[in-house]
């Protein structure tokens, strides 16, 4: 009885590590197949309506937290995605996308994000919501957001996490690249995500 | 988030796992202290204490918005493994907990129960194997790439944490236990020190080097964001000392409650 009792607690101790696999592709960027959960998010989209996971499916998608007053991080790391997106073939491009999800929406309303995003590529979506929807959000890809004060102008910095996440287009979470990974290689882990049936 | 004393307490992530254990240890702990008392052996009041305050802390880092700072901070996360690993498990075993645990059973005897554990126990309880998963341990996690992983997943980083509490809690019960090692064939004092004294230098030297090392040994702060605005350099320089300080200290502390433990044996087998 103790025996079983044992077992079946080591078994179940195994399978609760199993989750974290590997992707059958190979990535420059940290494979985090089962390190963290599925895509799913309710947020807003540029025309204020409600966006969920579910307008992406069939669609690799590449999720990114930050804002449009971003004075370093989110530009160049956006500006590399737009790169890395122009060296992939129309047809890889029309399989993916790039969700720029602003931790920042006291500032950030749908039609700045507009604007935002399509300077960058028409393969990219801005998102936001309210505080309660980011925090969730940033809170399930283990990252988090805060805001320093405002100077006289009313201008503030925000401080975000800079990781981009990479999801197959079954929304399964695949890939970790950091912003300071090269454009080439993000090409090439593009190319990979998309590639995943 | 820490506008309120509940939003201050409420766990940053539930985790239902950290609820139930600890309440089953407070549980049985109290079944088993009540179980004594109405027999007059109940442990004394300062041991009581131990226990409630060493449980009392590792609940509130691992389970409160603390954790949130744990884990967007390094020099938190060491704070919470410093609770978890040292301070919090030296109270729990201080406390001398076993008896008080085992009384929760009362009259009634699970001798299969017993026989499953026992080689567990000497085991785990062995002092070289005790020492080296100590030590160990510590060094696992801190493996950068290690480290990396743990901090992404939600499970790994609780098993981490647990593994820090429940390994920290051995080392000190093997460390800190009263009874006579004469009668109850624990580890004789002599060999305690050395279990701390090997436990103390590798300690220091982690310690040292994560404080001198170039910043970025732990770029997962800088990658996943910040809790506030630290320079990262600073984050790992108070990480650093953290692992290394206290944790010594704790270590000296450990050596006088040995050196107690030995005096008292040593003038009743004199006497």
């Amino acid at each position: 009885m103790v025996r079983t009792l044992g077992a079946a607690l080591l078994a179940a101790g195994l399978m609760w590590l199993a989750g974290c696999g590997s992707s059958d592709v190979s990535f420059n960027g940290k494979d985090i197949t089962g390190l963290m959960p599925d895509l799913a998010f309710s947020l807003t989209g540029t025309e204020g309506e409600t966006v969920t996971e579910a307008r992406y499916q069939d669609e690799a998608v590449v999720l990114f937290f930050g804002y449009t007053h971003c004075p370093d991080f989110c530009p160049t790391t956006l500006t590399a995605l737009a790169q890395a997106l122009n060296k992939l073939s129309d047809q890889e491009r029309e399989q993916l996308r790039v969700l720029f999800v602003s931790v920042d929406p006291e500032r950030d309303t749908p039609e700045l994000l507009a604007k935002y995003t399509a300077y960058f590529s028409p393969r990219v979506d801005g998102l936001t919501g309210d505080q309660e929807a980011l925090r969730e959000l940033t809170k399930r890809y283990r990252t988090t957001y805060s805001y320093e004060e405002p100077d006289k102008n009313g201008n503030y910095l925000v401080n975000h996490g800079l990781a981009m996440y990479g999801f197959d287009r079954h929304g399964k979470v695949r890939l970790f690249m950091r912003n300071d990974q090269p454009m080439d290689q993000i090409a090439e882990d593009l190319r990979a995500l998309v590639s995943i049936q | 988030m820490l506008h309120t004393l509940s939003g201050a307490l409420t766990p940053y992530i539930f985790s239902p796992i950290t609820v139930l254990l600890f309440l089953l240890a407070v549980t049985a702990y109290l079944v088993g202290w009540r179980r004594l008392a109405v027999g007059g052996r109940s442990p004394s009041a300062w041991r009581t204490l131990s226990f409630f305050l060493g449980v009392l802390l590792c609940y509130t880092v691992m389970h409160t918005q603390f954790d949130y700072y744990s884990r967007y901070m390094f020099f938190v996360h060491r704070g919470q493994h410093l609770v978890l690993h040292h301070l919090g498990a030296f109270l729990i075993a201080l406390a001398n907990p076993l008896p008080v645990l085992a009384a929760c059973a009362g009259e009634r005897r699970f001798p299969g129960l017993s026989a499953a554990f026992r080689p567990v126990r000497r085991v785990l309880f062995d002092p070289l194997v005790a020492t080296v998963l100590f030590v160990g341990l510590i060094f696992f996690w801190l493996t950068p790439s290690i480290h990396f992983d743990a901090m992404l997943s939600l499970r790994l980083y609780e098993l981490m944490n647990w593994s820090m509490l429940v390994d920290g809690v051995i080392f000190w019960l093997v460390i800190l236990d009263p009874r006579d090692p004469d009668l109850a064939g624990t580890s004789r004092f002599g060999v305690r020190f050395v279990m701390l004294v090997a436990a103390l230098f590798p300690q220091i030297l982690l310690g040292a080097y994560i404080t001198f090392a170039d910043a970025g040994l732990y770029d997962v702060y800088a990658i996943c964001g910040r809790a506030f605005a630290i320079e990262p350099a600073t984050d790992q320089v108070l990480g650093g000392i953290l692992t290394w300080i206290p944790a010594a200290m704790m270590t000296i502390i450990g050596a006088l409650v040995v050196l107690r433990l030995y005096l008292r044996y040593d003038s009743e087998k004199g006497g």
